[in-house]
């Protein structure tokens, strides 16, 4: 028997066969993926703005969540599912800390790059800590931070897949299950579609991230 | 609104405990709705002397009080929405549009957004924003538009006080011009109380009705009005920060109105000309003035009176230089240079009003000049 024949690069019979099964896996992907940049943002939020505020902490935060982000992603699963077993939980914590070396450092870009002037002005003009931090210089803040949500998510789209050693990890179990099989098809399906979501969660977060910023594009650059 | 008097009272900051002090024993005295200038070189705490009026400095000890109330007592973002601040990078937000920035105070304020709205129109008439402007974002005006959305922004709730951090450094002179005129204009209308700070001598000798001079660690060397500053320079510092000039540029302080009448070689038409060379003699002046129903009709050449002619058939030149009573002594100045004449007739809302000339200009800086000291001449 002929394995180009058998076993060619996509079988389109087998995508329609199994399209439900894939469709549940990139539904799966997208949501793991939600998830942990949320969770990376909810954590991220108050790192940034402890060395913001105190700026001796700095170091120490961008230090430690450098440490994480080097951290083999196999390891981390591994060692997590004792812990907390097959779960997403497993699966996101990981995910999760390594969104937050580029979150914290644009979170933190972001609100330095607002102008000091600026700053002052809201002072001076007797907005409250909080409402100037809201409504002054978080908008200002956005375009940084935006920028690391889609860095941040691309990412984490494309090291989800090696979450399917736990079980989890959406498009990657299609992955694993085609090298697991030799089987072509799965393998192609499933990086195809990693490679999309990532495309086009990055393009809806930049649509979105205009849509929030208006005075940017306005701007004379 | 009532126009709110700003006492400083022995007013101290140190940045660090152990340091020399930014501002040291400052007590000052800024009267309800005057100009004061805060003028000094680098480093005299010229700046953190007015960000402690609104407390975004604290000071070290010494009180504040704006009419009557110490700063201190009233919550500082309650006491900041009264107090306008304008500042040299005038620090617009750059995500709000040039109307939600003018709103800011009046929204954190609770108002109502048809009296907000009506307020922003007033505010732009008022500042010279065309109303095409108000629904762009900072980043597309010029640097005199933004200045002038700086100030609408800080009167936006009628503050009864206005802080100005060198509101018209980084604009071009032109447009720095125009808006100090701009904002004397303004105040002749509003009588806010306004603390300004200036490196600019002649920024502060314009617009100012006192100046408080200060060294570097926050001295102050001389609160006087302009006049007085040039006038009398309390010291060496004082003198050398004024300028060698100082003598010129009185003379944009002072106006015609203010020097003593004279008459000049000025007769009415009807005179004897006998009285008229008589005139002339006086003031060793080859030409004689007449006056005719109290207006000034021209100049008639010395040469030409005679006893046997009447003063009013000689043919007479009309007057080269004229002034007001408003002009400065510089434009007086500027005027007799220009008519390569010595003199210039006084225009009193068309009647003669005297005449000035340069002999009277020196006159009268000399004379106040003789009470302050002088330096050897060089």
């Amino acid at each position: 028997m002929s394995a180009s024949g058998r076993n060619p690069i996509i079988r389109w019979d087998y995508v329609v066969d199994q399209s439900d099964e894939i469709l549940a896996a990139l539904w799966q992907h997208l949501e793991l993926t939600l998830l942990s940049v949320a969770v990376g943002l909810a954590v991220s939020a108050p790192l940034a703005a402890l060395a913001l505020r105190h700026s001796w902490t700095t170091s120490a935060i961008t230090g430690f969540t450098g440490f994480l982000y080097t951290l083999p992603s196999v390891a981390l699963f591994a060692l997590l599912v004792p812990l907390f077993g097959l779960t997403r939980v497993s699966t996101i914590i990981p995910l999760a800390s390594y969104t937050l070396l580029i979150l914290v450092t644009n979170i933190i870009a972001g609100f330095r790059s607002v102008p000091e002037s600026v700053v002052d002005a809201a002072n001076g003009m007797g907005l409250t800590p909080a409402r100037r931090v809201l409504s002054v210089q978080l908008p200002l803040a956005m375009p940084s931070i935006i920028t690391g949500i889609r860095i941040a998510t691309v990412s984490t789209v494309g090291l989800l897949t090696v979450a399917a050693i736990i079980g989890q990890g959406g498009l990657g179990r299609l992955i694993l299950d085609g090298l697991r099989r030799a089987f072509w098809t799965p393998m192609t399906v499933g990086a195809l579609l990693s490679i999309l979501l990532a495309l086009v969660l990055d393009a809806v977060i930049l649509w979105l991230g205009r849509v929030a910023t208006p005075w940017v594009r306005k701007a004379p650059s | 609104m009532r126009a709110l008097a700003i006492q400083l009272d022995e007013l101290t900051k140190r940045f660090s405990p152990d340091g020399p002090p930014a501002v040291d024993r400052l007590s000052l005295a800024i009267p309800g709705g005057s100009i004061v200038a805060l003028i000094g070189p680098s480093g005299c705490g010229k700046t953190t002397t007015l960000r402690m009026i609104n407390r975004l400095v604290e000071p070290t000890s010494g009180r504040i009080e704006i009419g009557g109330v110490d700063v201190t007592h009233r919550p500082v973002a309650e006491l900041r929405r009264d107090i306008g601040y304008v500042i040299q990078q005038v620090g617009l937000f750059p995500h709000r549009t040039v109307a939600q920035n003018i709103a800011t105070v009046p929204k954190t304020l609770g108002w109502s957004s048809s009296r907000t709205n009506e307020r922003i129109d007033e505010l732009a008439a008022l500042v010279g924003l065309e109303p095409e402007m108000l629904d762009r974002y900072p980043d597309e005006l010029s640097g005199g538009q933004q200045q002038r959305v700086g100030v609408a922004r800080a009167l936006a709730a009628d503050p009864p006080v206005l802080l100005m951090d060198e509101p018209f450094g980084a604009v071009d002179p032109i447009v720095r011009a125009r808006l100090q005129d701009e904002l004397l204009a303004l105040q002749e209308r509003l009588h806010k109380t306004i603390v300004l700070v200036t490196h600019d001598i002649d920024e502060a000798l314009k617009l100012a009705d006192a100046i408080a001079l200060i060294n570097v660690g926050g001295v102050l060397e001389q609160y006087a009005t302009p006049d007085e500053l040039l006038r009398a320079p309390a010291n060496e510092f004082v003198e050398q920060f004024v300028g060698e000039d100082r003598g010129v540029k009185r003379l944009a302080l002072s106006t015609v109105g203010q020097l003593p009448f004279d008459q000049g070689p000025v007769v009415p038409v009807d005179a004897e000309p006998a009285v008229a060379r008589a005139v002339m003699a006086e003031y060793r002046s080859d030409w004689v003035g007449l006056v005719e129903h109290s207006r000034f009709t021209g100049w008639v050449p010395g040469t030409l009176v005679r006893d046997d002619v009447l003063l009013a058939e000689l043919p007479r030149y009309p007057p080269a230089g004229r002034v007001t009573p408003a002009s400065t002594l510089r434009n007086a100045m500027e005027v007799i240079m220009n008519s390569n004449s010595s003199v210039a007739v006084i225009d009193k809302d068309g009647l003669f009003g005297g005449v000035v000339t340069l002999e009277s200009i020196r006159a009268e800086l000399g004379l106040s000049e003789a009470s302050a000291p002088t330096g050897p001449p060089e």
